[in-house]
C-alpha cells in the first residue's frame, strides 16, 4: 500500500465517523479571541455551517483518528472483520485540518473519535495528545471528544481539561445486545465510565473556596443509542435513555437509525434505516426531557412497546387520554397546556402572558405560532367549543396523513 | 409628514435618534416615511429638525432594545416603521409586548425572526478564502449576500472569532473589514470576486464523505440551505452528484450482500485488554483474597437491583480491622464512585467517626446492600429502601465479609442493617446503644444510620442526635477490648 495523501485519509477517516448522529456544538462556557491570541470562539449554541443531502447538519469536523479497531462490534463499520481500506491521521494533520477548515468559517469545531488500537489507554492518549496540541496551538473553538470507556481517569481528566463535551456511546439499548453484537464492549463498563465522566464534571462545579471553577468538559456528556439493529422496542430504548440522563446527567441520548454500511455483518439486517422510528424516538425523548411526561404515559399510549409512527408521541398520548381534553386555552395551567397537541413549550409561555391582557381566540393562537389545526379538538377558546369531535372514532384518521408513493419504492 | 433619511452604515443609531425625536412629539406612524440615505424623500415632506429635542427619555420595557435592533435591518423598511409604531405605543401601553397575539406583535416578531435567520445563515454560510497576507498575520476574504441589511448585527460574531487574523467580509453594498483586531464598517459597492482557496477540495471531500446515501433527505437540505447560498458555497458543487448517485451507492451495498463474521479463529488473538477475567471461586473456606470477593460480586445478579445500578459498591477497610460498621446501601454518589461512604451520609459518618477518635485504619465500612434501589423522579434518583427479599440475597456477600474480616465488634447503622445481621431490624430506636449478637455470633453494637441524622429538619434535635451517635461510636473502643478478652 503506497503512502496515502491527505485527501484520502479524510475520506476514510470521515466516512468512518459518519455513522455517529452527533453533531452538535452547543453548550458550555463562551470563549472568544478578540484578544488576537488565539483563533476560535464559543457562542453557547451552536452553528449548522453546511447540511448535506441527508438533511444533517454538520457543525463539526467530525472524523476518527483511525479506522484500525480490534474490536469486532457486529454494526460498525470499522469492526476488526471488516475489509474496509484502513488509514491513521497524525497529531498535525487533524490540527491542521482543523484550525484551516475553521479558519474559513467551514466548522465550529473537531468532533474526535477513533478506533481501538493497542489498547484503551494508549488510544485515549492518543486522542487526547491530538486536542492537547490544538488548545496549545490557541485553538479556542468546539471539540468534542470521544471517551473509551476503560481508559484510566487522568486520561479521563485530561480529556475534560482541553474539549467542551465528552462522550461514550452506550451502543445498545439493552445490556444483552451489547454483549450479542459487540463483544468486546459491556454495558455495566460504558455505565461506569459515564458514572466516572459525572463525577469529574461535579466536582470541577464544585466553585472553589475563591468561587473558581475548574474547567471540564463545560458542555457536559452525551451518548449515542443505535436504534433497529437488534429486537429492543422503544420502550426499552426510552426506558435506558431515561436511566441515563438521571443517573449520570447526559446532556443528550442521540438515537441513530441503524444503516445499511459496506460490507455489513451477515448478523444484521441489511435494510433500509428507519429513520421515522429515530424521528420519533426524538420526539418522545423531547417529552420526557422538556414536557413533564412520564415514561410510563408514553409507553402507555404505545401498546406493544413500540411507538405509533403514524402519529407523533404526544398526539398519540392526547388520543388515548381523551378525557383530560378540551384543555381552556384561557383557563388552563402550564402543565394542562403543554399536553395539547400542536402546543409547543414557547407557545404554551405566549399563552399565559398574553392571555393576562386578552381572552384569546383562535386566530390570536396561530398569530402566536401555535398549530391551530393540529389543536382544534382539543382546546377550547373565546370563539371555539368543539362539539363531540373528540369522541369522533375517526380523530386519529384526520391526522394521518395518506400514504404516498414512495419515492424509491 | 416627516422623511427621516438614515445611513446604511450606523442605522440603527440614527433611528434611535430619529424616533426618540418624533415619539416625543407624538407624531403619527402613518405620517412617517422611513428611508435610507440616497433614496428619494417625498416632496412635501417636513425636516426632523423642525421638532423639538425631546427633552425626556423614552420609556421602554427591557425586551425592547433587542426587539428594535432585530427589526431595523429589515430590506423594506416596513422594520423601521414597524419599530417605531411599537416605541410610540409603549409609551401609552407599556405591556402590550407581552401580547403576541396583537398583531402589531406578531407583525414584529415575524420580522425579527427572518432577521434572525439571516444573520443566523450569513453566521454560518461565509466562506473565507485565504489571499497573501503578512507573515505574521494571515489575510483572508469573503464575499456573501444577505437578504437583509445585517451587516452591522452580524460583525462582532466574526471579529470575536477570527481574532488572530485580517480579514474582510464584502456584500453588495458594505465592506467589514478586521484589521489588527479592528472592526470597520464601510458602505461601498461590490461584486462577487471569482476565486478559490486551496482547501475547497479537501472540505469538498469531507462534505461528501460525511454525507450518508442510505439517509437520502434533500428537501430537509434545502430547507435549512436554501439554494441561493449554494453559489458562495464552494461544498455545494458536489451536491448534484451525491444526490444523483445515492441510491446506486445503497444499491451497490446491498448487492455486496454481507460479509460473514469472521470465525473467532480468524480473528486473532483476543487483545490483552479485554481478556476476561475468570471470576473468582464462590467458596467460602477457600483462600480467597477480599478483592477476589469484591470481584465475584461485581457481577452479582442475585436479586434485580444490578439491572438499575451501576455497579456493585462492596466493603472498604483492612482485612485486618477489629470493628466492622455496616449501613444500609449506597446512594447516588456511591453508586457513581463505586465505593462506600462518599456521599453526604458517607461524610456524616466520617466526620463522627473521626471526631470520636476512630481510626480510619482500623475499621472496615461495608452495607446490607450491596446495590443502589432508586426511583427516577424526573431527573433525580429518589433512594429507595431495600426489600426484605433483596437483603437476603445481598446477605450471601456480607457473610462472607464478616467471615474474612472477622471482626471483634460489628456496628449494625440503622433497621436495615439491622435486620442483615441479626435477623430482625424492627423496633432500631428503643435497640440502639444495645449490644446485641450477629446470627454468627459476634457482639454487635445498635445505632442509627446517619442519614437519620441528615433528614432531622430541627437544628437543636439534630445536634442533640449527633451527639447521641457520637455517644455510640465513643463505645466502640471498650467494647473491641471487652470482646478480645
Amino acid at each position: 500500500m503506497g503512502k496515502m495523501t491527505l485527501q484520502q485519509k479524510l475520506g476514510i477517516l470521515s466516512d468512518a465517523a459518519k455513522y455517529d448522529a452527533s453533531c452538535s456544538s452547543s453548550g458550555g462556557a463562551k470563549r472568544d479571541s478578540r484578544d488576537g491570541a488565539g483563533l476560535g470562539s464559543t457562542t453557547g449554541s451552536g452553528i449548522c455551517h453546511a447540511y448535506a443531502p441527508d438533511g444533517r447538519c454538520i457543525s463539526l469536523l467530525k472524523i476518527l483518528m483511525t479506522n484500525q479497531c480490534i474490536f469486532d462490534c457486529a454494526y460498525c463499520i470499522n469492526r476488526r472483520s471488516s475489509n474496509v481500506r484502513r488509514a491513521r491521521f497524525t497529531v498535525d494533520e487533524v490540527v491542521h485540518l482543523t484550525t484551516e477548515f475553521y479558519r474559513r468559517n467551514y466548522i465550529e469545531g473537531l468532533f474526535l473519535s477513533s478506533g481501538i488500537i493497542r489498547s484503551s489507554d494508549y488510544t485515549m492518549e492518543q486522542m487526547v495528545l491530538i486536542v492537547e496540541k490544538l488548545r496549545a496551538d490557541g485553538f479556542r473553538g468546539y471539540v468534542h471528544l470521544k471517551t473509551i470507556p476503560d481508559a484510566s481517569p487522568e486520561l479521563i481528566e485530561r480529556a475534560g481539561r482541553c474539549a467542551d463535551r465528552l462522550s461514550i456511546n452506550i451502543e445498545l439499548p439493552q445490556d444483552r445486545s451489547i454483549a450479542e453484537l459487540a463483544p468486546e464492549k459491556d454495558g455495566a463498563d460504558i455505565r461506569k465510565a459515564m458514572a466516572g465522566v459525572r463525577l469529574l464534571k461535579d466536582s470541577a462545579d464544585e466553585p472553589t473556596f475563591r468561587g473558581r471553577r475548574d474547567r471540564f468538559a463545560p458542555a457536559g456528556q452525551s451518548t449515542q443509542m443505535i436504534v433497529g439493529a437488534d429486537d429492543s422496542t422503544d420502550a426499552d430504548v426510552l426506558g435506558q435513555s431515561t436511566r441515563l440522563y438521571g443517573a449520570y446527567g447526559l446532556k443528550r441520548v442521540y438515537y441513530s437509525a441503524f444503516s445499511p454500511i459496506p460490507d455489513a455483518s451477515a448478523v444484521l439486517p441489511l435494510k433500509d434505516p428507519p429513520l421515522m422510528r429515530e424521528h420519533r424516538l426524538y420526539q418522545a425523548d423531547w417529552l420526557l426531557r422538556y414536557y413533564e411526561f412520564g415514561l410510563d404515559e408514553i409507553t402507555s399510549a404505545a401498546p406493544d412497546g413500540n411507538l405509533d409512527l403514524d402519529v407523533d408521541p404526544k398526539l398519540a398520548w392526547a388520543l388515548s387520554n381523551r378525557d383530560r381534553f378540551p384543555v381552556d386555552v384561557n383557563r388552563a395551567d402550564r402543565e394542562a397546556l403543554l399536553r395539547v397537541p400542536g402546543f409547543g413549550s414557547k407557545i404554551v409561555d405566549r399563552i399565559v402572558k398574553a392571555r393576562r391582557q386578552v381572552t384569546l381566540g383562535l386566530e390570536d393562537i396561530r398569530r402566536m405560532g401555535g398549530r391551530v389545526k393540529a389543536a382544534l379538538p382539543f382546546v377550547t377558546a373565546r370563539d371555539h367549543h368543539p362539539s363531540g369531535s373528540l369522541d369522533a372514532v375517526d380523530l386519529r384518521a384526520r391526522y394521518v396523513k395518506p400514504k404516498q408513493m414512495e419515492l424509491f419504492a | 409628514m416627516i422623511a427621516p433619511r438614515l445611513p446604511r452604515v450606523g442605522t440603527l443609531d440614527a433611528w434611535r435618534a430619529a424616533a426618540k425625536r418624533l415619539a416625543a412629539a407624538r407624531v403619527d406612524p402613518a405620517e412617517v416615511e422611513w428611508g435610507l440615505e440616497g433614496e428619494a424623500a417625498p416632496l412635501f415632506a417636513a425636516p426632523l429638525d423642525d421638532l423639538p429635542e425631546p427633552t425626556r427619555a423614552l420609556r421602554v420595557p427591557r425586551a425592547f432594545p433587542d426587539l428594535a435592533r432585530t427589526l431595523i435591518p429589515e430590506r423594506t423598511h416596513l422594520g423601521l416603521s414597524t419599530a417605531y409604531e411599537l416605541v410610540l405605543r409603549l409609551q401609552s401601553e407599556p405591556r402590550f409586548l407581552e401580547n403576541r397575539a396583537d398583531p402589531a406583535v406578531a407583525r414584529a416578531e415575524r420580522i425579527a425572526k427572518a432577521i434572525r435567520r439571516d444573520i443566523h445563515k450569513m453566521h454560518a454560510f461565509v466562506r473565507f478564502k485565504e489571499q497573501h497576507g503578512r507573515a505574521d498575520r494571515r489575510m483572508f476574504t469573503a464575499w456573501f449576500e444577505p437578504d437583509h441589511r445585517i451587516e452591522e448585527a452580524a460583525a462582532p460574531f466574526f471579529a470575536d472569532r477570527f481574532g488572530d487574523m485580517d480579514w474582510t467580509i464584502r456584500t453588495p453594498e458594505v465592506a467589514i473589514r478586521f484589521r489588527e483586531g479592528a472592526l470597520e464598517l464601510v458602505a461601498q459597492d461590490g461584486s462577487r470576486p471569482d476565486e478559490g482557496d486551496e482547501m475547497e477540495g479537501l472540505w469538498t471531500t469531507y462534505y461528501g464523505s460525511i454525507f450518508n446515501p442510505a439517509r437520502l433527505k434533500p428537501d430537509a437540505m434545502r430547507a435549512e440551505m436554501p439554494k441561493k447560498y449554494w453559489r458562495n458555497l464552494p461544498e455545494a458543487a458536489a451536491i448534484p452528484d451525491l444526490i444523483a448517485n445515492a441510491r446506486s451507492r445503497v444499491a451497490e451495498m446491498h448487492e455486496a450482500g454481507l460479509t460473514p463474521a469472521a470465525p473467532a479463529i480468524a480473528r486473532g488473538p483476543a487483545p490483552e485488554d479485554t481478556t476476561m477475567k475468570m471470576p473468582a471461586q464462590h467458596d467460602l473456606f477457600g483462600s480467597q483474597t477480599l478483592d477476589e470477593v469484591a470481584e465475584s460480586a461485581s457481577a452479582c445478579t442475585r436479586c434485580p437491583l444490578y439491572s438499575d445500578a451501576t455497579q456493585v459498591v462492596f466493603g472498604e477497610g483492612p482485612r485486618s480491622a477489629s470493628v466492622m460498621f455496616v449501613g444500609e446501601q449506597p446512594g447516588d454518589k456511591e453508586d457513581l464512585a463505586g465505593r462506600p461512604f462518599v456521599g453526604p451520609a458517607g461524610q456524616m459518618f466520617t466526620d463522627c467517626a473521626e471526631r470520636v477518635g476512630i481510626d480510619r485504619d482500623d475499621y472496615y465500612v461495608t452495607n446490607a446492600v450491596k446495590h443502589f434501589k432508586f426511583v427516577l423522579r424526573g431527573r433525580r434518583r429518589i433512594h429507595q429502601r431495600p426489600a426484605a427479599s433483596e437483603v437476603n440475597a445481598c446477605n450471601w456477600w456480607l457473610q462472607q465479609e464478616l467471615q474474612m474480616v472477622d471482626p471483634k465488634l460489628v456496628v449494625a447503622m440503622g433497621a436495615t442493617a439491622l435486620h442483615a445481621l441479626t435477623g430482625n431490624g424492627a423496633g432500631i430506636l428503643k435497640r440502639r446503644g444495645g449490644v446485641e449478637q450477629t446470627r454468627d455470633g459476634r457482639p454487635c453494637l445498635v445505632t442509627v444510620h446517619p442519614s437519620y441524622l441528615l433528614r432531622l429538619p430541627d437544628e437543636d434535635l439534630r445536634m442533640a442526635e449527633i451527639e447521641k451517635f457520637e455517644a455510640d461510636l465513643r463505645r466502640v473502643h471498650d467494647l473491641v477490648r471487652e470482646a478480645a478478652a
